[in-house]
Protein backbone atom coordinates (compact mmCIF):
# COMPACT_ATOMS: atom_id res chain seq x y z
CA UNK A 1 0.00 0.00 0.00
CA UNK A 2 2.80 2.09 0.86
CA UNK A 3 4.64 1.66 -2.61
CA UNK A 4 1.27 2.35 -4.43
CA UNK A 5 1.33 5.31 -2.14
CA UNK A 6 4.26 6.49 -3.17
CA UNK A 7 4.01 5.73 -7.48
CA UNK A 8 0.70 7.86 -7.17
CA UNK A 9 2.44 10.75 -5.35
CA UNK A 10 5.09 10.20 -7.98
CA UNK A 11 2.95 10.18 -11.41
CA UNK A 12 1.42 13.64 -9.74
CA UNK A 13 4.84 15.12 -9.39
CA UNK A 14 5.74 14.08 -13.13
CA UNK A 15 2.94 15.52 -14.23
CA UNK A 16 3.40 18.85 -12.64
CA UNK A 17 6.78 18.98 -13.38
CA UNK A 18 6.46 19.72 -17.22
CA UNK A 19 5.15 23.00 -17.57
CA UNK A 20 5.19 25.11 -20.99
CA UNK A 21 8.45 23.79 -22.10
CA UNK A 22 10.06 25.69 -25.78
CA UNK A 23 10.30 23.28 -28.30
CA UNK A 24 14.37 23.61 -28.88
CA UNK A 25 14.26 22.28 -25.57
CA UNK A 26 11.74 18.72 -25.95
CA UNK A 27 14.77 16.82 -27.16
CA UNK A 28 16.95 17.50 -24.26
CA UNK A 29 14.16 17.05 -21.90
CA UNK A 30 13.08 13.94 -23.65
CA UNK A 31 17.06 13.26 -23.21
CA UNK A 32 17.02 14.08 -19.27
CA UNK A 33 13.91 11.71 -18.79
CA UNK A 34 15.61 8.44 -20.71
CA UNK A 35 18.98 9.09 -18.47
CA UNK A 36 16.96 9.33 -15.11
CA UNK A 37 14.80 5.98 -15.95
CA UNK A 38 18.51 4.96 -15.88
CA UNK A 39 17.84 4.18 -12.20
CA UNK A 40 17.45 0.78 -13.28
CA UNK A 41 21.09 0.22 -12.48
CA UNK A 42 20.68 0.35 -8.66
CA UNK A 43 17.77 -2.65 -9.69
CA UNK A 44 20.12 -4.89 -12.05
CA UNK A 45 23.23 -4.19 -9.08
CA UNK A 46 20.68 -5.45 -6.64
CA UNK A 47 19.85 -8.72 -9.11
CA UNK A 48 23.42 -8.65 -9.58
CA UNK A 49 23.99 -9.69 -6.14
CA UNK A 50 21.32 -12.37 -5.73
CA UNK A 51 21.59 -14.12 -8.59
CA UNK A 52 23.36 -17.65 -7.58
CA UNK A 53 23.03 -19.83 -11.19
CA UNK A 54 24.69 -19.28 -14.52
CA UNK A 55 21.57 -18.07 -16.05
CA UNK A 56 20.56 -15.69 -13.02
CA UNK A 57 24.80 -14.32 -13.82
CA UNK A 58 24.02 -14.07 -17.45
CA UNK A 59 20.69 -12.13 -16.89
CA UNK A 60 22.01 -10.15 -14.51
CA UNK A 61 25.36 -9.44 -16.47
CA UNK A 62 23.13 -8.37 -19.53
CA UNK A 63 20.60 -5.89 -17.37
CA UNK A 64 23.97 -4.32 -15.60
CA UNK A 65 25.36 -3.72 -19.39
CA UNK A 66 22.35 -2.04 -20.72
CA UNK A 67 21.55 -0.20 -17.32
CA UNK A 68 25.26 1.23 -17.22
CA UNK A 69 24.70 2.27 -21.24
CA UNK A 70 21.15 3.62 -20.20
CA UNK A 71 22.61 5.83 -17.58
CA UNK A 72 26.16 6.98 -18.65
CA UNK A 73 24.80 7.50 -22.52
CA UNK A 74 22.22 8.90 -21.40
CA UNK A 75 23.59 12.07 -19.05
CA UNK A 76 26.44 12.30 -21.50
CA UNK A 77 24.42 13.15 -24.35
CA UNK A 78 22.23 15.13 -23.14
CA UNK A 79 25.32 17.58 -21.69
CA UNK A 80 26.65 17.51 -25.22
CA UNK A 81 22.81 18.79 -26.54
CA UNK A 82 23.08 21.44 -24.38
CA UNK A 83 26.38 22.47 -24.51
CA UNK A 84 25.81 22.85 -28.02
CA UNK A 85 23.14 25.51 -27.61
CA UNK A 86 24.46 26.96 -24.82
CA UNK A 87 27.24 28.13 -27.93
CA UNK A 88 24.52 29.87 -29.20
CA UNK A 89 24.38 32.68 -27.26
CA UNK A 90 26.74 35.73 -27.64
CA UNK A 91 30.35 35.66 -26.05
CA UNK A 92 31.79 32.38 -26.91
CA UNK A 93 34.91 31.80 -24.62
CA UNK A 94 37.05 31.56 -27.46
CA UNK A 95 39.03 34.61 -26.98
CA UNK A 96 42.36 34.29 -26.17
CA UNK A 97 43.70 37.83 -24.60
CA UNK A 98 41.03 38.93 -22.24
CA UNK B 1 22.68 2.08 7.57
CA UNK B 2 19.25 1.01 5.56
CA UNK B 3 18.33 4.48 6.84
CA UNK B 4 21.42 5.87 5.24
CA UNK B 5 20.21 4.53 2.15
CA UNK B 6 17.06 4.92 2.22
CA UNK B 7 18.10 9.19 2.44
CA UNK B 8 20.62 9.08 -0.23
CA UNK B 9 17.64 7.31 -2.30
CA UNK B 10 15.37 10.38 -0.66
CA UNK B 11 18.09 13.04 -1.82
CA UNK B 12 18.38 11.33 -5.50
CA UNK B 13 14.41 11.72 -6.28
CA UNK B 14 14.40 15.39 -5.04
CA UNK B 15 17.41 15.92 -7.40
CA UNK B 16 15.57 14.15 -10.20
CA UNK B 17 12.32 16.40 -9.36
CA UNK B 18 14.32 19.75 -9.34
CA UNK B 19 16.07 18.62 -12.28
CA UNK B 20 13.69 18.27 -14.49
CA UNK B 21 12.00 21.58 -13.36
CA UNK B 22 14.99 23.39 -14.31
CA UNK B 23 15.18 22.16 -17.60
CA UNK B 24 12.00 23.71 -18.71
CA UNK B 25 13.53 27.06 -19.44
CA UNK B 26 16.83 27.32 -21.41
CA UNK B 27 19.22 29.26 -19.26
CA UNK B 28 18.88 26.47 -16.04
CA UNK B 29 18.76 23.92 -18.32
CA UNK B 30 22.46 22.91 -17.61
CA UNK B 31 22.35 23.15 -14.69
CA UNK B 32 19.02 20.60 -13.99
CA UNK B 33 20.68 18.52 -15.69
CA UNK B 34 24.00 18.21 -13.83
CA UNK B 35 21.94 18.09 -10.51
CA UNK B 36 19.97 14.88 -12.28
CA UNK B 37 23.18 12.88 -13.00
CA UNK B 38 24.91 14.21 -9.13
CA UNK B 39 21.61 12.55 -7.59
CA UNK B 40 22.05 9.35 -10.10
CA UNK B 41 25.90 9.31 -8.91
CA UNK B 42 24.48 9.59 -5.26
CA UNK B 43 22.00 6.65 -5.46
CA UNK B 44 24.41 4.22 -7.34
CA UNK B 45 27.43 5.06 -5.08
CA UNK B 46 25.14 4.72 -1.79
CA UNK B 47 23.99 1.26 -3.08
CA UNK B 48 27.57 -0.26 -3.61
CA UNK B 49 28.90 0.86 -0.45
CA UNK B 50 25.68 -0.58 1.13
CA UNK B 51 26.63 -4.06 -0.83
CA UNK B 52 29.93 -4.22 0.24
CA UNK B 53 29.26 -3.29 3.78
CA UNK B 54 26.70 -6.23 3.98
CA UNK B 55 29.68 -8.42 2.47
CA UNK B 56 27.09 -11.06 1.49
CA UNK B 57 28.06 -10.24 -2.09
CA UNK B 58 29.84 -13.59 -3.58
CA UNK B 59 33.38 -13.28 -6.26
CA UNK B 60 31.21 -13.77 -9.14
CA UNK B 61 28.70 -11.05 -8.14
CA UNK B 62 31.17 -8.46 -7.80
CA UNK B 63 32.65 -9.98 -11.07
CA UNK B 64 29.51 -9.43 -13.29
CA UNK B 65 28.54 -6.44 -11.61
CA UNK B 66 32.17 -4.80 -12.34
CA UNK B 67 32.43 -6.48 -15.78
CA UNK B 68 28.64 -5.19 -16.57
CA UNK B 69 29.27 -1.71 -15.59
CA UNK B 70 32.75 -1.38 -17.70
CA UNK B 71 30.92 -3.00 -20.71
CA UNK B 72 27.82 -0.68 -20.61
CA UNK B 73 29.85 2.66 -19.69
CA UNK B 74 32.01 2.29 -22.17
CA UNK B 75 29.57 1.89 -24.75
CA UNK B 76 27.15 4.53 -23.72
CA UNK B 77 29.92 7.13 -23.36
CA UNK B 78 31.55 6.09 -26.76
CA UNK B 79 27.98 6.43 -28.40
CA UNK B 80 27.14 9.43 -26.49
CA UNK B 81 30.47 11.29 -27.26
CA UNK B 82 31.54 10.30 -30.92
CA UNK B 83 27.59 10.45 -32.84
CA UNK B 84 27.56 12.71 -35.11
CA UNK B 85 24.71 15.72 -33.56
CA UNK B 86 22.58 14.82 -36.67
CA UNK B 87 22.11 11.13 -35.55
CA UNK B 88 20.92 12.53 -31.94
CA UNK B 89 17.80 11.03 -31.95
CA UNK B 90 18.38 7.35 -32.83
CA UNK B 91 20.87 6.61 -30.22
CA UNK B 92 18.33 8.33 -27.44
CA UNK B 93 16.10 5.75 -28.73
CA UNK B 94 18.94 3.54 -28.21
CA UNK B 95 19.51 4.26 -24.59
CA UNK B 96 15.80 4.28 -24.06
CA UNK B 97 15.59 0.32 -25.59
CA UNK B 98 18.33 -0.57 -23.56
CA UNK B 99 16.86 1.01 -19.75
CA UNK B 100 13.62 -1.23 -21.06
CA UNK B 101 15.73 -4.47 -21.86
CA UNK B 102 17.60 -3.79 -18.19
CA UNK B 103 13.74 -3.14 -16.77
CA UNK B 104 12.24 -6.20 -18.16
CA UNK B 105 15.50 -8.36 -17.25
CA UNK B 106 15.05 -7.82 -13.63
CA UNK B 107 11.51 -9.35 -13.15
CA UNK B 108 12.74 -11.79 -14.92
CA UNK B 109 15.00 -12.14 -12.83
CA UNK B 110 13.25 -12.32 -9.54
CA UNK B 111 10.63 -14.15 -11.69
CA UNK B 112 13.02 -17.34 -12.00
CA UNK B 113 14.82 -16.88 -8.78
CA UNK B 114 11.67 -17.54 -6.90
CA UNK B 115 9.96 -19.66 -9.66
CA UNK B 116 6.82 -17.69 -9.37
CA UNK B 117 6.16 -14.63 -7.71
CA UNK B 118 2.68 -14.59 -6.54
CA UNK B 119 2.58 -11.53 -4.49
CA UNK B 120 4.03 -9.57 -7.13
CA UNK B 121 3.06 -11.59 -10.51
CA UNK B 122 0.74 -8.60 -11.48
CA UNK B 123 4.42 -6.16 -11.19
CA UNK B 124 6.29 -8.77 -12.96
CA UNK B 125 4.25 -9.13 -15.85
CA UNK B 126 3.36 -5.27 -16.46
CA UNK B 127 7.09 -5.17 -16.27
CA UNK B 128 7.96 -7.67 -18.59
CA UNK B 129 5.19 -6.17 -21.04
CA UNK B 130 6.04 -3.02 -21.16
CA UNK B 131 9.47 -3.40 -21.25
CA UNK B 132 9.80 -5.55 -23.63
CA UNK B 133 8.05 -3.07 -25.81
CA UNK B 134 9.78 -0.47 -25.11
CA UNK B 135 13.31 -2.56 -25.98
CA UNK B 136 11.67 -3.82 -29.21
CA UNK B 137 9.74 -1.18 -30.41
CA UNK B 138 12.97 1.15 -29.59
CA UNK B 139 15.56 -0.70 -31.52
CA UNK B 140 12.84 -0.49 -34.45
CA UNK B 141 12.21 3.65 -33.91
CA UNK B 142 16.19 3.93 -33.83
CA UNK B 143 16.32 1.90 -36.83
CA UNK B 144 13.97 3.65 -39.27
CA UNK B 145 15.64 6.77 -38.14
CA UNK B 146 19.17 5.61 -39.00
CA UNK B 147 17.43 3.89 -42.34
CA UNK B 148 18.48 0.10 -41.28
CA UNK B 149 14.73 -0.48 -41.09
CA UNK B 150 11.95 1.47 -44.05
CA UNK B 151 11.26 4.33 -42.74
CA UNK B 152 8.18 5.17 -44.64
CA UNK B 153 5.14 3.06 -42.28
CA UNK B 154 4.78 -0.69 -42.82
CA UNK B 155 1.57 -2.13 -43.26
CA UNK B 156 0.67 -5.00 -44.28
CA UNK B 157 -2.84 -6.80 -44.78
CA UNK B 158 -3.37 -8.83 -41.73
CA UNK B 159 -1.07 -6.60 -39.00
CA UNK B 160 -4.65 -5.81 -37.26
CA UNK B 161 -5.32 -9.60 -37.25
CA UNK B 162 -1.54 -10.00 -35.88
CA UNK B 163 -2.16 -7.07 -33.18
CA UNK B 164 -5.47 -8.93 -31.55
CA UNK B 165 -3.99 -12.36 -31.78
CA UNK B 166 -0.67 -11.04 -29.89
CA UNK B 167 -2.63 -8.67 -27.25
CA UNK B 168 -4.83 -11.91 -26.82
CA UNK B 169 -1.59 -13.88 -26.36
CA UNK B 170 -0.42 -11.50 -23.77
CA UNK B 171 -3.31 -11.49 -21.78
CA UNK B 172 -3.56 -15.14 -21.59
CA UNK B 173 0.31 -15.51 -20.45
CA UNK B 174 -0.05 -12.52 -18.25
CA UNK B 175 -3.40 -14.04 -16.64
CA UNK B 176 -2.27 -17.31 -15.93
CA UNK B 177 0.91 -15.25 -14.35
CA UNK B 178 -1.00 -13.38 -12.33
CA UNK B 179 -3.17 -16.91 -11.05
CA UNK B 180 0.46 -18.21 -9.79
CA UNK B 181 -0.46 -20.97 -12.50
CA UNK B 182 2.71 -19.97 -14.83
CA UNK B 183 5.79 -20.61 -14.77
CA UNK B 184 8.95 -19.37 -17.09
CA UNK B 185 7.95 -20.51 -19.81
CA UNK B 186 4.66 -18.98 -19.37
CA UNK B 187 7.03 -15.76 -18.57
CA UNK B 188 8.62 -16.79 -21.92
CA UNK B 189 5.79 -16.56 -23.83
CA UNK B 190 4.48 -13.32 -22.40
CA UNK B 191 7.93 -11.82 -23.51
CA UNK B 192 8.48 -12.81 -26.94
CA UNK B 193 4.83 -11.72 -27.38
CA UNK B 194 5.70 -8.28 -26.04
CA UNK B 195 8.77 -7.87 -27.92
CA UNK B 196 6.76 -9.21 -31.20
CA UNK B 197 3.83 -6.45 -29.88
CA UNK B 198 6.84 -3.86 -29.60
CA UNK B 199 7.68 -4.32 -33.58
CA UNK B 200 4.29 -4.66 -34.48
CA UNK B 201 3.70 -0.68 -33.16
CA UNK B 202 6.59 1.15 -34.10
CA UNK B 203 6.79 -0.39 -37.79
CA UNK B 204 3.67 0.89 -39.30
CA UNK B 205 4.53 4.87 -38.00
CA UNK B 206 6.64 6.62 -40.82
CA UNK B 207 9.52 8.00 -39.67
CA UNK B 208 8.67 11.91 -39.42
CA UNK B 209 6.73 11.04 -36.56
CA UNK B 210 9.17 9.32 -34.63
CA UNK B 211 10.88 12.11 -32.33
CA UNK B 212 7.31 11.29 -30.85
CA UNK B 213 7.20 7.97 -30.76
CA UNK B 214 10.54 7.77 -29.20
CA UNK B 215 9.60 9.81 -26.19
CA UNK B 216 6.04 7.93 -25.66
CA UNK B 217 8.57 4.80 -25.87
CA UNK B 218 10.65 7.06 -22.91
CA UNK B 219 7.57 7.45 -20.96
CA UNK B 220 7.07 3.86 -21.16
CA UNK B 221 10.33 2.70 -20.17
CA UNK B 222 9.94 4.83 -17.04
CA UNK B 223 6.42 2.84 -16.19
CA UNK B 224 8.26 -0.43 -16.48
CA UNK B 225 11.53 1.00 -14.60
CA UNK B 226 8.71 1.96 -11.77
CA UNK B 227 7.26 -1.97 -11.82
CA UNK B 228 10.47 -3.29 -11.75
CA UNK B 229 10.87 -1.04 -8.16
CA UNK B 230 7.49 -2.87 -7.17
CA UNK B 231 9.16 -6.38 -8.14
CA UNK B 232 12.15 -5.85 -5.74
CA UNK B 233 10.94 -3.48 -3.36
CA UNK B 234 13.31 -0.40 -4.20
CA UNK B 235 11.15 2.55 -3.72
CA UNK B 236 13.94 5.09 -5.10
CA UNK B 237 12.93 2.87 -9.16
CA UNK B 238 9.20 3.36 -8.10
CA UNK B 239 9.79 6.92 -8.09
CA UNK B 240 12.41 7.82 -10.39
CA UNK B 241 10.11 5.49 -12.88
CA UNK B 242 6.79 6.99 -12.38
CA UNK B 243 8.58 10.32 -12.66
CA UNK B 244 9.50 9.71 -15.97
CA UNK B 245 6.73 8.04 -16.55
CA UNK B 246 4.40 10.74 -15.89
CA UNK B 247 6.94 13.68 -17.15
CA UNK B 248 7.22 11.67 -20.46
CA UNK B 249 3.86 11.35 -21.37
CA UNK B 250 3.10 15.25 -20.68
CA UNK B 251 6.29 15.68 -22.87
CA UNK B 252 5.15 13.51 -25.80
CA UNK B 253 1.63 15.87 -25.53
CA UNK B 254 3.97 18.54 -26.19
CA UNK B 255 6.17 17.07 -29.01
CA UNK B 256 2.96 15.96 -30.74
CA UNK B 257 1.19 19.62 -30.05
CA UNK B 258 4.32 21.46 -31.53
CA UNK B 259 4.43 19.05 -34.85
CA UNK B 260 0.38 20.19 -35.37
CA UNK B 261 -0.19 15.98 -34.74
CA UNK B 262 -2.50 14.55 -32.98
CA UNK B 263 -0.78 11.37 -30.45
CA UNK B 264 -3.78 9.36 -31.30
CA UNK B 265 -3.31 9.77 -34.94
CA UNK B 266 0.14 8.87 -34.74
CA UNK B 267 -0.12 5.80 -32.91
CA UNK B 268 -3.41 4.53 -33.91
CA UNK B 269 -2.09 5.38 -37.43
CA UNK B 270 -0.16 1.93 -37.09
CA UNK B 271 -2.74 0.44 -34.47
CA UNK B 272 -3.17 -0.17 -30.86
CA UNK B 273 -0.65 -0.34 -28.38
CA UNK B 274 -1.54 -3.98 -27.47
CA UNK B 275 -0.67 -3.58 -23.91
CA UNK B 276 -1.64 -6.66 -22.47
CA UNK B 277 -2.74 -8.10 -18.95
CA UNK B 278 -2.47 -4.59 -16.90
CA UNK B 279 -6.24 -4.38 -16.98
Amino acid sequence: MTELTIFLLSVLVGYEVISKVPAMLHTPLMSAANAIHGIVLVGAALIAVTADTWIGYLLAFVAVTLAAMNVVGGYAITARMLAMFADRRPGPPTGGAS
Amino acid sequence: MTTVLGLVYLAAATCFVLGLHLMNRPPTARRGSLLSAYGMAAAVAATVVVLVREGTVTATGWTVLAAGTMVGTTAGWYMARTVAMTSVPQVVSLFNAAGGGAAMLVAVHEFMRHDSATGTALAVAVDVVIGAVTFSGSLIAAGKLQGVVASRPVVFPGARVLAVALAVVMAGAGGLLVAGRGGTAVLAVLAVAALAAGVAMVMPIGGADMPVVISLLNALTGTAVAMAGFVIGSTVLIIAGALVGASGGILTMLMAEAMNRSLVSIVVGGFGTGDGPAG
